[in-house]
């Protein structure tokens, strides 16, 4: 049995397999009922200050090769991750460690955020400015942009210092710009721990031949799913090779195979979330055990010594 | 020729309307002929499906009936999707995805006791029509407000005599004055039961009812099942949106249909759900 245990910034996780925001993240029980089914981790769908409506369905669909959503970044604010947090267990006594995704419409906003979240003391915080999906509502997404996700990562951080809180911060970047590692250099300047990446693509859209509508409500909708692996990993080797700093690797990974190839790409957690479409909540397990065979086969005693080993 | 795998694409299916039966002003009856479809197989009693209204929105619906060439919904008017449907008319097209969810498990000879509340009355009525093809003896226990709110009666009736139709409603207006429970509870300590003590109890409505049947047959030692309904997004277990504390189960992958027994173990069944942003919100 080799030794899957990874270290991300300071926070120890069984095994490198996080559930990804958005996916199965709604209460304390389904996190804990995925954690059971084999993550290493595991991340709150986004938090907002105030309650935040999303979108009508249809939400997301899948085939075979690529999923869409636009949920829309539905929550009901920060009483309600209180009482989330609340019911997964302190630290020390949680089944895994827990990220808090947080989002917030306006830079200034992402401030009193992060001061509730620490004082509920998730393992990482992770702050969402890449979701493709409010941009009717909110414009561009602020990872579009290397000033604006500095500003935000600057904002958290001063918070996180003058708080006197370590928990690490963690930036999610969005795959719809030109050159991520310009964005994650900024971030990284800022004060970033690190990065979670990528979130979805596009968005894009699909439309139904009969009626000629487009599926989702909102119209479009991010990418997910096996066909974005390729760029997922691209831009994870990007983000690794420009800041030296942790990447959660996130996008398409459906194996063991696809996990491996995301910390060689310099991942040191893996993001999985649209796999549960493709082979349900007990992929986790099966992933990761498929992670460990692999390392039998290549004699690798400890997960942690292929990361960012591409050539 | 190129053809992707078609189980993995959920993708809303588009079907006409083929025809709309008038249970009363507001409960209405959509039958779809599915038959182009016929490969993703008929569904089991107890699934469900997404009923899409284009550019409206889309939500879950428990199949009424189905002989793997049309299906039926029961669906009342409650909402703006629903509204927009009860406007459409025959032939409108709406998308369909699914069967989703688990279903009623029944076994050869058995003797149900079906409890139904409301709506619940079409998705027992589907148990009722394949637990008669498998020699089932069936009590359909129908429980309404009042007398013309009780749904089924008629299709149940003509099911044949192998269903006995029980009704109760809250003003006595028919059958039985008080909850069906109350003829539940009955049917169960009864030991001249003709067609021998019922053997199982599945239950289909309010959350307080599937709790009180799923009691009752717990006390009886027999086994039961409920229908699950919560608030749903995707269907497809991906959301998160339906799990139920404090096991996490989903409704739509895990459920809707739920051993009994089991469902009373769940913290939040008969005090809870959430709403579309996830907040507690009690029966």
């Amino acid at each position: 049995m080799a030794n899957l245990k990874v270290k991300f910034c300071e926070v120890e996780f069984e095994n490198p397999l996080v559930l990804a925001s958005g996916v199965l993240g709604v209460t304390a029980a389904s996190l804990k009922n995925v954690v059971k089914n084999g993550a290493g981790g595991v991340t709150t769908k986004s938090i907002w200050m105030e309650e935040h409506k999303g979108h009508a369905n249809p939400t997301m669909f899948g085939t075979e090769h690529y999923f869409l959503n636009a949920v829309g970044l539905s929550d009901a604010g920060i009483e309600k991750a209180e009482q989330l947090f609340g019911e997964y267990g302190v630290p020390g006594e949680r089944p895994a460690p827990l990220i808090a995704s947080i989002v917030a419409g306006q830079a200034s906003e992402f401030a009193g955020l992060a001061e509730r979240i620490v004082t509920l003391q998730p393992d990482v915080i992770e702050v969402n400015i890449s979701c493709p999906n409010v941009e009717d509502e909110m414009g561009l997404p602020f990872a579009c942009d290397p000033m604006q996700a500095a500003h935000v990562t600057e904002v958290v951080r001063k918070k996180m210092d003058e708080v006197g809180s370590k928990i690490p911060v963690v930036v999610k970047l969005s795959p719809n710009v030109p050159n991520i590692s310009r964005i994650a250099a900024a971030c990284a300047d800022a004060g970033a721990d690190g990065f979670c990446a990528i979130n979805t693509i596009g968005p894009g859209m699909a439309i139904d031949l009969t009626t000629r509508v487009p599926i989702l409500k909102n119209k479009v909708g991010g990418l997910s799913g096996p066909a974005i692996k390729p760029i997922a990993v691209k831009m994870v080797h990007d983000i690794w090779k420009t800041t030296g700093l942790p990447v959660i690797g996130t996008g398409g990974v459906m194996t063991g195979e696809d996990a491996i190839e995301m910390m060689m790409a310099g991942a040191t957690l893996v993001g999985v979330g649209t796999m549960v479409y493709y082979r349900d909540v007990g992929g986790f397990g099966e992933i990761a055990a498929e992670m460990n065979e692999w390392c039998e086969k290549e004699g690798v005693k400890d997960l942690s010594e292929i990361i960012g080993t591409v050539k | 020729m190129y053809q992707q795998n078609e189980k993995l694409d959920s993708r809303p299916k588009i079907l006409p309307i083929k025809k709309i039966v008038k249970e009363t002003e507001t409960i209405w009856t959509f039958i779809f002929d599915y038959s182009k479809f016929a490969h993703l197989g008929s569904s089991k009693p107890g699934q469900f499906v997404m009923l899409w209204i284009p550019g409206v929105d889309e939500n879950p619906f428990s199949i009424a009936y189905d002989d793997g060439k049309e299906f039926w919904l029961t669906i009342a008017k409650v909402g703006d999707a629903t509204e927009k449907l009860f406007e459409m008319g025959e032939e409108a097209k709406v998308g369909i995805r699914g069967p989703f969810g688990t279903s009623y498990e029944f076994e050869k000879g058995d003797h149900l006791a079906l409890l139904a509340g409301g709506y619940g009355a079409a998705p027992m009525y589907n148990v009722a029509v394949n637990a008669l093809k498998e020699g089932c003896k069936v009590e359909m226990i129908v429980g309404a407000r009042s007398a013309d709110l009780l749904l089924y009666e008629e299709r149940v009736k003509a099911l044949g005599g192998d269903v006995t139709y029980h009704a109760a409603t809250d003003d006595g207006s028919k059958g039985h004055k008080g909850y069906n429970t109350e003829v539940l509870e009955e049917l169960l300590a009864s030991d001249s039961l003709e067609g021998g003590p019922v053997t199982r109890v599945f239950a289909c409505g309010p959350e307080v009812m599937m709790k009180k049947a799923a009691e009752l047959a717990g006390r009886k030692g027999i086994p039961s099942a409920v229908s699950l309904e919560r608030y749903m997004k995707c269907g497809i277990g991906v959301c998160g949106q339906c799990c139920m504390d404090d096991s996490g189960i989903r409704a739509c992958k895990e459920g809707p249909v739920y051993d009994g027994a089991a469902a009373l173990k769940l913290s939040e069944f008969g005090k809870y759900h959430r709403d579309s942003v996830g907040r507690k919100v009690e029966w």
